[in-house]
């Protein structure tokens, strides 16, 4: 049993709301795909191949500068809960996590974890490196993601094509290998019943939008993750440019749109977002999509100020903290459904209660 | 539907824009769209690669690949077959090997193939590269009959290579 606590923050020091918009952009992810020269890509490769994939990344990552502090874990020795819970945390895939790898049962996957950044090691590509950040930061994201793959780079031998750029197993990654997303929260254009329209120009001007949690995920409580859909024929800085311009607009949008909502309907607006509050305060089971439509309504309420004294990390920390896995290691028992929506309603309840003593 | 701007063409992009909390809908085709900066995903949209897998069975490209069950790469043992069933490559070499059918794809995946991006400048350079790193740059001419005696050799993993490289030079 690997003990999870150990990581430093937990893999989620972009809870703290400092970065920029953090209200309403919750985080910013990249990610750039590599496989390096030499080996089959992890879908084709044998064990034997799979393992000295990962001896030779854990052979830089032992010297990396960047490494200092930072974590590893095989996904082979963790259990399942576990592997659970850190894709709850966006730190490992589904794919990982299910241990259902494309190849049927994927061996030597691993993940490295220091600070805000990551990296997978044998899922769909050799090397998924990645960095999370507090709100709308994709500059400075790209920055730290930018550092660890020129270290990586520079010691292993990457799959470069002159005309195609870095080679994936997906042809949909090739070129630059680049996958920046935005977590969103927009029930103000959920509300004015404009968000059709958003998401639909989205996909006229090259962007994707998905749910909590990534490729074929639904969306809950009004979070969506908006990311680029093109990874080749544009340059890293263009890609990130682009979406940075469309998230820019779709957050100054959310903006206006909660403008009219409290113009045109204030006192439904507090009603809503004071009942959200009440039930999540109040409740003694909580479904966890009924607890994310909640949360969306009290988070609305901070962003609008009409709910003082709550802050936005632990808007944050109850998002993480109140799904499945991380409820199971709260309560050591895999609880059953019912009991889960009660374990999920008494630590909602503690931490709001906490919130309110602490601003009382 | 026409385009507001030309009032000619068919209207293929529908921008949709909230100024002033007022919604305008903007009709154009891909032509005036270009020229306004509006960048589309149209061409991405139309080609899920999904759909383009599936066709590859079918018309087109589908006939090339039908024509090419043989063809496996050097590599990973991987065919196209394998490829429109998985929809993953399964190595590096892949894309050499199937060049002519993954610029196709790349084409209409990503309205271009031809990465823009960053260059991997990294550290242990595969045998053809370091060749030609150790000559310097060399010149056009010399690239031609490296790539001649490459495809004479039937080496044609660096013949591609070194055909890329006479394309970025030329």
């Amino acid at each position: 049993m690997i003990d999870l606590a150990l990581i430093p923050d937990g893999g989620l020091s972009w809870l703290d709301a400092s970065g920029p918009v953090s209200n309403i952009v919750l985080s910013t992810r990249v990610r750039l795909a590599r496989n390096l020269v030499g080996f089959p890509f992890a879908v084709r490769g044998n064990e034997e191949d799979r393992r000295r994939v990962l001896e030779q990344v854990d052979r830089v990552w032992q010297h990396a500068a960047l490494s200092r502090g930072g974590m590893r874990f095989l996904v082979d020795d963790l259990e399942p809960a576990d592997r659970l819970l850190l894709h709850e945390r966006h730190l490992i895939s589904k794919e990982l996590a299910s241990g259902a790898g494309h190849g049927g049962g994927r061996s030597h996957a691993a993940v490295y974890l220091a600070g805000p950044l990551g990296i997978m090691v044998n899922e769909e590509d050799h090397l998924r490196l990645q960095v999370f950040h507090s709100g709308f930061a994709l500059g400075a994201a790209y920055a730290d993601l930018e550092r660890l793959d020129r270290a990586l780079g520079a010691a292993l031998p990457v799959a470069f094509h002159q005309e195609f750029g870095y080679l994936t197993a997906c042809p949909t990654n090739a070129g630059t290998g680049l996958r920046a997303s935005v977590l969103i929260h927009l029930p103000g254009l959920v509300l004015t019943k404009e968000i059709a329209k958003v998401l639909q120009g989205l996909s006229q001007v090259g962007l994707t939008f998905r749910g909590l949690y990534g490729e074929g995920s639904e969306v809950v409580g009004n979070f969506f993750q908006l990311s680029n859909q093109t990874t080749l024929g544009k340059s890293e800085e263009e890609l990130l440019d682009h979406l940075g311009k469309i998230v820019r607009q779709v957050v100054t949008y959310e903006e206006q749109a909660r403008q009219v909502l409290l113009r045109d309907a204030p006192t439904i607006i507090e009603d809503k977002v004071w009942r959200a509050y009440a039930l999540l305060r109040y409740a003694r089971s909580l479904s966890f999509e009924e607890a994310m439509n909640l949360l969306s309504g009290v988070r609305l309420g901070v962003g609008l100020n009409l709910i003082p004294q709550l802050s936005v990390y632990t808007l944050n920390k109850l998002l993480i903290y109140t799904q499945p896995a991380h409820l199971a290691a709260l309560d050591v028992r895999a609880p059953k459904d019912q009991e889960q929506r009660a374990a999920r309603a008494a630590y909602v309840r503690q931490v709001l209660e906490d919130e309110a003593a602490r601003a009382g | 539907m026409v385009c507001d701007n030309c009032g000619e063409r068919e209207a293929a992009i529908h921008l949709t824009q909230i100024v002033n909390n007022s919604v305008t809908t903007l009709h154009l085709c891909e032509q005036c769209a270009a020229e306004k900066g509006v960048e589309t995903g149209a061409s991405v949209a139309k080609f899920p690669l999904g759909d383009f897998l599936a066709s590859l069975g079918k018309t087109g490209g589908g006939e090339q690949a039908e024509a090419l069950p043989g063809v496996a790469c050097p590599f990973c043992g991987g065919t196209l077959k394998d490829f429109r069933e998985t929809g993953r490559l399964g190595c590096a070499v892949c894309y050499t090997t199937f060049e002519p059918h993954l610029r196709d794809l790349l084409r209409r995946l990503h309205g271009s193939s031809k990465h823009a991006g960053e260059t991997y400048t990294g550290a242990p350079a595969p045998p053809a590269a370091a060749a030609s790193a150790e000559a310097g740059t060399p010149e056009v001419g010399e690239l031609r009959q490296q790539l001649r005696r490459a495809v004479e050799a039937e080496n044609f993993e660096l013949a591609a290579q070194l055909r890329d490289k006479l394309k970025v030079l030329e």
